[in-house]
């Protein structure tokens, strides 16, 4: 019994001799994308799917009609961001004295609402950039997706600080643009570093996103030509308009995806391109969050003013971005037909597990800011930690009334992930559910508490001012989520949710010195993934390894 | 048809000139195969059309690195140096502004220069990912509005499922023969005409 050795076992397997692995789906392993073993490659995509299966399947979402859900989501998320637009004109029109900030607390939800939505814009260029660098196959199938989110989410973002500014009709003095004043903006300032950062993220996002979609756009212009052929009496738009519906296709996706034809010339470039793009958004995204977390730090507000908060709130950003990323995509894996077959029960234990890892980091964080401040002698900076925001007002009646802000923060942040430990719950759709919405409040409470917590009670006692949202401040806010929901369902209508051009690479068939040659035409039969077969192959191959 | 030592014009019996031959192949391996052996052939004009990238065809085809990491060197370098000579310009020369009793930022030296490091960094991504997203367009003759090969239907379908290559007529060693016979004896099937606008 003992003098078998571990190993053993698994070179045996491996080279054919020993007890080979049982059917690709073993019980217990979901969707049969959930296998411990190392030795097993997981499917990325389910179904044995060919590569016109994962064409018709991911045109199919903007070509066809989608379910009779679409329309409502859409109506009432348009309605709400209407009803915020309505509240920003308001605001506009009277000024900012309606939103509930004053002279304390000067930042408020418009900063925090800022905060909270460029963090959640970090997790698509995550998974874009970082991901691609450290060539994980697996991003292919939610990289789309959560580009297409990071940039509505930027918008959202980039829209409170437009306001903030108060006469919002000089929002391009924000800009060093040559003016009536002969004045330029303050480079020493931050906040002007920031205007750079979140233009330069939101600019660099859509180019990334855009050429990642100039493929799949090139695809769904040929699949409307190739119908507008066959059939040159198609669908119209409207019953006694002449313009047929796949004409407009052909010429509109025709028009973005820049006469692409899939050369393997212009395929060698564009990787090279791809790669290059990824290369400077890893090192921007980790610049972004930090630029904005330098917005607290550099000042010398108690409960800003820490070293910790660059990697602090880069940690944050990815946190909550990933939690967005789950809030849309499991969903979305619900109501269209075949979802599943791309976004696998593996890509959600996945994303479960950074989510675990950055809630931790972030929970460190936590820790580590409340140590600096007992550490350092900082009296004023204790107090903050201590009585602003951990101390609840009828424990101590030093303590402040946003105790609950606090304690809402660590338990949704800190807390909730740990339940991911646990491999049931990782694996389950609706606990990641659960987990991701309390991630998303938890994210918001923690630029609250960052921001109003140490602004309501800072050095001065007679300056001290509690802060109250008012209805603007509240529906601006709800507002900001209608645009983005609105943006998220149009994406997810006309444009190609998945890379599809990356999604087949990843395919076993896709692999050139692969044992295809002997099956004629095998790429339209669709193969089994043979894993032990490919895994002893010897070739690791990977998109752009060399 | 004797291969001609100049190039030579290739018209259809209708009069159209000819832009070359286009053959498909069953999947990536044989494309992958095919490629080796058509470079091996000495070709220069022809090109693998595919739905993705197929790995290794670069080197397949005989590809030369592209130039493109040049180019993007250039621009990160631009905006790097355009960025911190506006910072330094507006805040050190043009509009002298105090702030917190620093000095005004400076070219060399002096200091003041290190608030102006992220707005640089910036700068100097934003104009990589510019150029590497425009030249990737430009050196590829991109965008361009129609091509040739996109007026045949069978073509289409490369964005799908087919892999497709297609040698010119404008390449040297093109003979409408001996190139139809070489891209049959690859494995390649439906073996077709392209027509030049």
């Amino acid at each position: 019994m003992t003098s078998i050795h571990p190993d053993q076992l698994t070179a045996e397997r491996l080279s054919g001799k020993g007890p080979q692995l049982p059917a690709p789906v073993p019980a217990g392993s979901g969707d049969g994308t959930l296998i411990d073993d190392p030795a097993v490659r997981v499917p990325l995509i389910l179904n044995n799917r060919s590569f016109k299966d994962v064409t018709d399947i991911v045109c199919g979402y903007a070509e066809n009609k989608p379910g009779r859900w679409w329309f409502p989501a859409f109506m009432t998320a348009f309605g709400i961001a209407q009803l915020g637009g309505l509240f920003i004109l308001l605001l506009v029109i009277t000024g900012i004295g309606l939103w509930g900030m004053n002279n304390a607390v000067d930042w408020a939800w418009d900063i925090t609402n800022f905060v909270f939505w460029i963090g959640i814009g970090h997790a698509g260029t995550l998974i874009s950039a970082i991901l691609c660098l450290l060539k994980q196959k697996w991003r292919t199938s939610i990289n789309r997706a959560a580009e297409a989110m990071t940039i509505f989410a930027v918008i959202c973002a980039a829209t409170f600080p437009g306001i903030h500014i108060g006469r919002q009709w000089m929002a391009w003095f924000l800009f060093p643009i040559p003016n009536y004043n002969a004045i330029w903006p303050n480079f020493r300032s931050p906040l002007l570093w920031d205007v750079f950062a979140v233009s330069t993220y939101g600019t660099v996002s859509l180019l990334f996103w855009y050429m990642g979609m100039i493929p799949d756009l090139a695809t769904l212009r040929d699949r409307a030509d190739a119908r507008l052929r066959n059939n040159p009496e198609g669908p119209r738009l409207l019953p006694f308009l002449p313009v047929r519906i796949d004409a407009l296709r052909a010429y509109i996706y025709g028009f973005l995806a820049l006469g692409w034809r899939f050369s393997s010339r212009h395929w060698h470039r564009y990787e090279k391109a791809y790669l290059m793009l990824a290369g400077v958004s890893t090192p921007l995204v980790l610049s972004v969050h930090s630029i904005v977390s330098f917005d607290f730090a550099t000042s010398v507000m108690p409960g800003w003013h820490t070293t910790i908060f660059p990697p602090y709130f880069v940690a944050g950003a990815i946190f909550g971005g990933f939690a967005m990323v789950l809030l849309l995509l499991i969903p979305s894996r619900e109501l269209y037909p075949n979802m599943k077959d791309f976004i696998t029960l593996r890509h959600l234990e996945n994303m479960a597990k950074i989510l675990l890892l950055t809630g931790m980091l972030v929970g460190f964080a936590f820790g580590m800011e409340f140590f600096i401040a007992w550490y350092s002698g900082n009296k004023f900076e204790m107090h903050v930690f201590l009585f602003n925001r951990v101390t609840p007002d009828f424990v101590d009646p030093r303590g402040a009334p946003y105790w609950w802000a606090y304690w809402t923060m660590i338990g949704c942040n800190v807390v909730s992930p740990q339940v991911f430990w646990m491999r049931w719950a990782r694996q389950s759709p609706v606990m990641i559910f659960i987990v991701s919405v309390l991630v998303t409040i938890g994210m918001w409470f923690e630029r609250f508490v960052i921001i109003v917590t140490s602004l309501h009670r800072a050095f001065l006692p007679g300056e001290w001012h509690m802060f109250w949202p008012t209805l603007t401040d509240i529906m601006i806010f709800v507002g900001s989520f209608g645009v983005f929901m609105t943006l998220f369902l149009l994406f997810l209508r006309f444009l190609p949710v998945f890379a599809r051009a990356e999604l087949k690479a990843v395919m076993p068939q896709a692999d050139p010195h692969g044992h295809h040659d002997a099956h004629a035409g095998g790429h339209d039969a669709g193969h089994g993934h043979d894993h032990g077969h490919h895994d002893s192959h010897g070739h690791a191959h990977s998109k752009g390894g060399h | 048809m004797a291969a001609a030592g100049a190039k030579k014009l290739y018209v259809t019996e209708a009069g159209v000139p000819v832009h070359g031959v286009i053959a498909e192949f069953a999947n990536p391996a044989a494309t992958y195969h095919a490629a080796e052996k058509i470079r091996d052939a000495g070709y220069s004009k022809w090109d693998v059309f595919s739905p993705f990238p197929i790995h290794g065809i670069d080197e397949a085809m005989g590809i030369k690195p592209t130039k493109l990491p040049l180019l993007v060197g250039v621009g990160a370098i631009t905006g790097v140096t355009l960025a911190y000579l506006m910072q330094w310009w507006m805040s050190a020369v043009d509009y002298q502004l105090v702030t917190q009793g620093k000095p005004y930022g400076s070219l060399v030296g002096e200091g003041g220069w290190e608030s102006f490091v992220p707005i640089t960094f910036e700068l100097g991504v934003l104009f990589s990912a510019f150029t590497a997203l425009i030249g990737m367009l430009a050196l590829n003759g991109l965008p361009r509005h129609h091509h040739p090969l996109m007026k045949k239907e069978r073509f289409l379908r490369v964005s799908d499922d087919r892999f497709i290559i297609c040698v010119e007529a404008a390449d040297d060693k093109f003979d409408p023969e001996a190139t139809r016979a070489l891209l049959a004896s690859l494995g390649g099937t439906n073996i077709d005409l392209v027509e030049d606008e």
